[in-house]
């Protein structure tokens, strides 16, 4: 009873959790199935960019540069190129540590940095590291990649290119993410990661150590952005440093601040709906109004191909979404109360979920609390 | 160690430098006021170079022409270039960054972003998704330094960036416009409240930026001979660095970190290769960043959120 007491603060999630689950079930379509698959490794990589960003408010433009590292990962430990084959799910886990160990790395040299100092920093960083899987073709195969990668088995089960199982284990790793997220965000450590957002200085004066919190944050993103590469290279059978260009890491921040930085649930939302907007959105309507076009005898609307607008579209909705609701489609109910009255903060902060998640086990009531 | 080449390099990198230092300084007087990081500025002065290419297409500009015909189809090409993107900067400032200034800082920066994607897929549009030769008008006669030559477009290029690096410093220092501008990028409130009009003086500045922009799309055109629209991002990339590494929001040190990543980008490209300066440029930038935080002649700027 205690624990269906605790899911009730989040029964749209699961109702729209039921209904993903169904979905597959009832549309056969496989571009639809592959299409959710891969807008659930975006999803992957929202929540860990959502971290950085929306926990610890750490602008990080070059997160892309993880989600390579843990691509890479798996792709040398299962490919013909180094001819390893090691097993899929112990690798997932070491993709996702190397690139949380790789988010630390780039951590150190940006403490002292802040702002705009730190934002081009991580932007080089997401431009070095293509660079360097791009320029090393002995160890890394260059511009072609690496092809053949190993496809994930389970008890026997080949996945194969069938996106099903793809799809299946995707949501169970973002379940498992969400709730991983949820109980991290109300941790001691979570709670530094608000404070530091909001503060740094009063934070440090509040006895937050700025040093492991910042690099905690980085590691924490970059470690699901290591898990969602492992997923996606498999998933495809190839990987190439292409894949990991600076449209990525701006594509995955549009996802979190579209759906509301710091807000788990948004972020997830927004992930979803932007990648399908750009992969099946775009396509169906250049298809519909091409339609138009033809039965209505307009020679213009034959002609639109809204999938060569698209970065002209993405754009403009970025342009427009930040003009009219700057906190993103679900803000974050914090970051809310902070924007709309500064003087009501403590009356706003939303007591359900503190309780719901419980104190660190035995520790003193957190230093960082808002 | 072959010291000719060493000295050739030296000078290709000057002239490198000295179109980073151009695209830097505009993009540095933006953030200057307005604490911005304006992806826009790197897709503007692509743009620039597309105006121009475009101009001279029209004029119908060759090598063949008269010299009072090819000068005046050059001033003509500068003059449109630099007004277009002058009056794209400000369009760019009134419609998409000031109806958020003043909020929360991820904003702007989407908006920035977004706008330097809608200029990308119009330029795209545009000339079509890969490299566009740019008309060949000026002759490249060689000149001999000793034992080295020097193509006369590099002088040209260097003449032309320390001639508008000039003019705007004597602009920011010595005008009452540009005392505005300095004012302004200091406190805009107390700058308000002594009876400057914010909104003129933050557009002017994106004219002025974005004229530089503009003029520096120009001498790359002429100089490398070809232009293609993805080159914004890279552009405005460099002119983040350059000015990051100089100090942001100072145009000296916009100027000096552009020099200095000319010669990063041609030494790495002469001894280590070409396909790795960008990681050079950017391990170069860390480096700096970690001794100096707030890069080469940069102060500590009081915070703001």
């Amino acid at each position: 009873m205690r624990v269906l007491k605790r899911l009730v603060p989040y029964r749209t999630a699961l109702v729209i959790l039921l209904v993903l689950l169904l979905f597959p079930l009832v549309d056969h379509n496989a571009g639809h199935i592959n299409a959710g698959a891969d807008a659930a490794v975006y999803v992957l990589l929202a929540l860990g960019l959502n971290i950085v960003v929306g926990f610890a408010g750490l602008l990080d433009l070059g997160y892309a540069a993880f989600f390579a590292i843990g691509s890479y990962t798996y792709a040398f430990a299962a490919s013909p190129f180094y001819h390893l084959h090691l097993p899929f799910w112990p690798m997932l886990l070491v993709g996702a540590i190397i690139a949380g160990v790789f988010g630390a790395l780039l951590g150190a040299p940006t403490l002292r940095l802040r702002g705009d100092y730190l934002a081009i920093v991580t932007l080089g960083f997401g431009e070095i590291v293509p660079t360097v899987f791009l320029n090393l073709p002995k160890y890394t195969g260059g511009t072609n990649g690496i092809v053949g990668i190993d496809q994930p088995t389970l008890f026997g089960y080949q996945f194969g290119f069938n996106p099903l199982p793809y799809y299946y284990t995707l949501i169970v790793i973002i379940v498992v993410s969400v709730i991983g997220v949820l109980r991290l965000r109300d941790s001691r450590l979570g709670r530094a990661w608000l404070a530091v957002r909001e503060d740094e200085i009063a934070a440090a004066s509040m006895g937050v150590n700025l040093v492991t919190t910042k690099l905690l944050a980085f590691s924490f993103g970059a470690f699901f952005s290591g898990f969602a590469g492992a997923l996606y290279v498999a998933k495809l059978g190839v990987v190439s440093p292409d894949q990991f260009n600076f449209t990525v890491s701006f594509t995955i921040l549009a996802m979190v601040v579209l759906g509301g930085m710091g807000n788990v649930f948004g972020v997830i939302a927004g992930a979803a709906i932007l990648y399908e907007f750009q992969t099946l959105f775009l396509a169906d309507l250049t298809q519909w109004s091409n339609n138009l076009g033809h039965a209505w005898g307009i020679l213009f609307l034959t002609k639109l191909n809204f999938v060569n607008l698209k970065f002209l579209l993405y754009g403009l909705g970025l342009v427009f979404l930040m003009l009219l609701r700057p906190e993103g489609i679900f803000p974050e109910r914090r970051i809310r109360a902070i924007i709309t009255e500064r003087e009501s903060v403590a009356t706003e902060i939303p007591p359900a979920d503190v309780s719901a998640a419980g104190s660190p086990a035995g520790g003193p009531p957190p230093h960082a609390g808002p | 160690m072959d010291w000719n080449l060493l000295v050739l390099q030296l000078i290709n990198g000057l002239t490198l430098g000295a179109i980073y230092a151009v695209i830097a300084l505009g993009y540095t007087m933006v953030y200057g006021i307005i604490e911005l990081i304006n992806f826009a500025h790197g897709d503007v002065y692509t743009a620039g170079s597309f105006v121009a290419l475009a101009t001279l297409t029209l004029l119908g500009a060759t090598r063949h022409m008269a010299a009072a015909a090819l000068a005046f189809a050059l001033i003509v090409t500068f003059l449109a270039a630099m007004l277009i993107m002058g009056a794209t900067g400000v369009v760019i400032e009134r419609f998409a960054y000031r109806p958020l200034r003043g909020r929360q800082r991820l904003a702007p920066l989407l908006t920035a972003i977004g706008v330097s994607f809608s200029l990308e897929n119009i330029l795209q549009l545009w000339m079509g998704p890969s490299p566009v030769p740019f008309p060949q008008v000026l002759p490249n006669p060689f000149f001999n330094l000793g034992a080295v030559g020097v193509g006369q477009m590099q002088l040209v290029v260097i003449f032309s960036s320390i001639v508008m690096m000039l003019a705007l410093h004597f602009f920011v220092q010595g005008t009452k416009l540009g005392k505005a501008m300095r004012a302004t990028a200091q406190d805009w409130m107390a700058a308000e409240i002594m009876g400057i009009d914010i909104n003129k003086t933050i557009a002017l500045t994106f004219f002025i930026g974005s004229v530089l922009a503009g003029a520096g799309g120009v001498i790359t055109g002429l100089y490398y001979g070809n232009v293609w629209f993805i080159n914004g991002f890279r552009a405005g990339l460099i002119a983040f660095t350059a000015a990051v590494l100089g100090g942001i929001g100072n145009t000296t040190g916009a100027a000096l970190g552009g020099f200095v990543i000319g010669f990063v980008e041609v030494m790495t490209a002469q001894y280590v290769g070409f396909q790795w300066a960008e990681v050079t440029i950017f391990s170069v930038l860390i480096l700096v960043l970690i001794f100096r935080p707030t890069g080469l002649l940069g102060q500590q700027l009081p915070e703001r959120t």
